[in-house]
């Protein structure tokens, strides 16, 4: 088995023995579209609205999984056993990236149906839309990896991780929310400029791909 | 090599960089023609790009030196990369000031979420202020200047991902740009191409200004150690 | 032919933006001079320190007075 697997099966099983954390990330998520919908004061959401309302919950309920994933293995010594051990840097980069993206990908599969549920009338708009999700997990994933890494050797993690992510992550925010108001559309998706959206997810995510793997052995010297 | 840089000091780029920034706002209020459009408000252009081009080379440069650093272990390197960031996030609060009021002598609004560039800024701006906290919050020196490199690299290859990202979130009608240097009478480029150097030169006497004077609070300390240890 | 300085209500926002532009530089400038102060203190104190922990006082004293003599031979020269 190659180290890649290795790690990506420990993370992977770390989650699902500690099966709290992605419950209690599916009902963060739908309790946020409780307190949008009131604080919103709007029952059904189309275009803009919708796409905004989704991505915000969704990044939201990132920023707590890559807190809980990386921040919980700190704590558990985890991180410094894999640092120990002989391993790439990149392989360790790729392995937290895959296991994040998986993460997101599943949590995703649970909170837009019940998003739809709540606030769409056509389910139309969302096979595509689960590809433009698919691709900004990547990024967020990829630099969720790097940012969280650094974050975790600090004395502020908690704050820094999510200070710093955030601005990192508007091309994401702009592309996913930028896809779904056409998307989620009222008179149902509008291709308008899906194209531009993919792409700009694809060159966001081929950068930060690049980046995490060119400087994640640093972050692992001592 | 040395020797044809060692004619350049802190004290004659100062000079230059005055006479330049003399020399370029001098020919922008009184030999570049007042803008059809826009009137009088479009002098700020002169100083706004300039400043705003100039920070973001900076960030890029902050980049390069956070590459060699990490590629060397040379800590210089990792100084002049926190020097970089450091002037280039002043200059980008000078230019979030200046578009604020560019914004609202041409709008009548403080703050236009159509202007792409402001809003860029805002976000990098928003970005390179959590580097301060990131270094202050790690306590190993080494492991300081290596994150920070890193930080300062995802940053770099950040930036102009971001103003990509921002301008094809505007609204396809009714833009509300500030004028860009594209499409410039000569009669306004040279001397907001003067400005822009003027700028440029300012920015690295700063740099400099700022590497002489962390120099200097080494050998401080340095000497102090050293005094100390024989007292 | 529009005059060369316009005194509509715009004068203002420009003289303001290039105001705040000097403004900052000054801030920056005046930090930097504070920050010199206390480097120029600091050398002050280090002197101080130099002077009592090395015992040859005497030694210091005889050097510059040899240099002070150097560079008015110096200045004579000229």
């Amino acid at each position: 088995m190659t180290p890649y697997a290795a790690l990506l099966r420990k993370d992977l099983r770390v989650e699902l023995r500690t099966l709290r954390s992605l419950p209690a990330m599916a009902l963060f998520a739908v309790t946020t579209f409780v307190i949008f919908r009131f604080g919103l004061d709007r029952e059904q959401l189309e275009g803009d609205l919708a796409a905004g309302v989704l991505v915000a919950t969704l990044l939201f309920a990132a920023l707590l999984a890559i807190n809980r994933l990386f921040v919980a293995e700190r704590e558990e010594g985890g991180f410094d056993l894999v640092r120990l051990a002989p391993i790439d840097g990149t392989v360790l980069f790729a392995a937290k990236a895959s296991a994040l993206v998986i993460y997101l990908v599943v949590l995703e599969l649970i909170a837009v149906p019940i998003f739809a549920l709540f606030f769409l009338d056509s389910a139309s708009g969302l096979l595509p839309l689960a590809l433009i999700l698919l691709l900004a997990d990547i990024g967020l994933a990829a630099t969720g990896t790097v940012i969280s890494t650094i974050a975790t050797m600090s004395t502020a993690r908690d704050l820094l991780a999510p200070l710093i992510l955030l601005p990192l992550l508007v091309p994401v925010v702009i592309a996913a929310a930028g896809a779904g108001e056409h998307l989620l559309a009222s008179g149902g998706p509008d291709y308008g400029r899906f194209g531009t959206w993919l792409l700009l997810l694809g060159l966001y995510d081929s950068v930060f791909l690049l980046v995490g793997y060119a400087v994640f052995d640093f972050l692992l010297e001592d | 090599m040395a020797n044809a840089l060692s004619f350049l000091t802190l004290r004659r780029l100062a000079v230059a960089t005055v006479i330049v920034l003399a020399a370029g706002y001098s020919l922008a209020f009184f030999a570049a023609p007042e803008d059809a459009d826009q009137g009088f408000i479009q002098k700020i252009f002169y100083l706004h790009v300039p400043l705003a081009t100039v920070a973001l080379l900076g960030f890029i440069v902050a980049a390069g030196w956070a590459i060699l650093h990490l590629r060397t272990g040379d800590p210089r390197y990792d100084a002049r990369s926190y020097v970089s960031i450091h002037i280039s996030v002043i200059f980008g609060l000078a230019v979030l000031i200046t578009g604020a009021i560019w914004a609202k002598g041409s709008w009548g609004v403080w703050w236009e979420w159509k202007e792409p560039t402001l809003v860029s800024f805002l976000i990098i701006f928003l970005l390179y202020a959590t580097y301060y906290p990131l270094r202050y919050a790690i306590e190993d020196r080494d492991q300081q200047a290596r994150y920070s490199s890193v930080f300062a690299i995802t940053a770099g290859a950040f930036v102009p991902l971001n103003f990509l990202a921002v301008r094809l979130a505007q609204p396809l009608i009714h833009p509300r740009t500030f004028s860009s240097a594209g499409g410039l009478p000569d009669s306004m480029l040279w001397p907001f191409l003067v400005c822009l150097v003027g700028m440029a030169m300012l920015w690295t006497t700063l740099i400099w200004f700022e590497l002489d004077a962390k120099a200097a609070r080494g050998d401080l300390k340095r000497i102090r150690r050293a005094l100390e240890a024989t007292a | 032919m529009t005059p060369l300085l316009a005194l509509e209500s715009n004068t203002g926002y420009v003289a303001g933006a290039y105001l705040v532009f000097l403004l900052l530089l000054l801030i920056y400038v005046a930090i930097m001079a504070a920050r010199l102060q206390r480097i120029q203190r600091e050398l002050r104190e280090l002197g101080d320190l130099a002077d009592r922990s090395r015992p040859g006082q005497d030694i210091g004293e005889v050097h510059e007075r040899e240099e002070r003599i150097e560079s008015v031979r110096e200045e004579a020269r000229r």
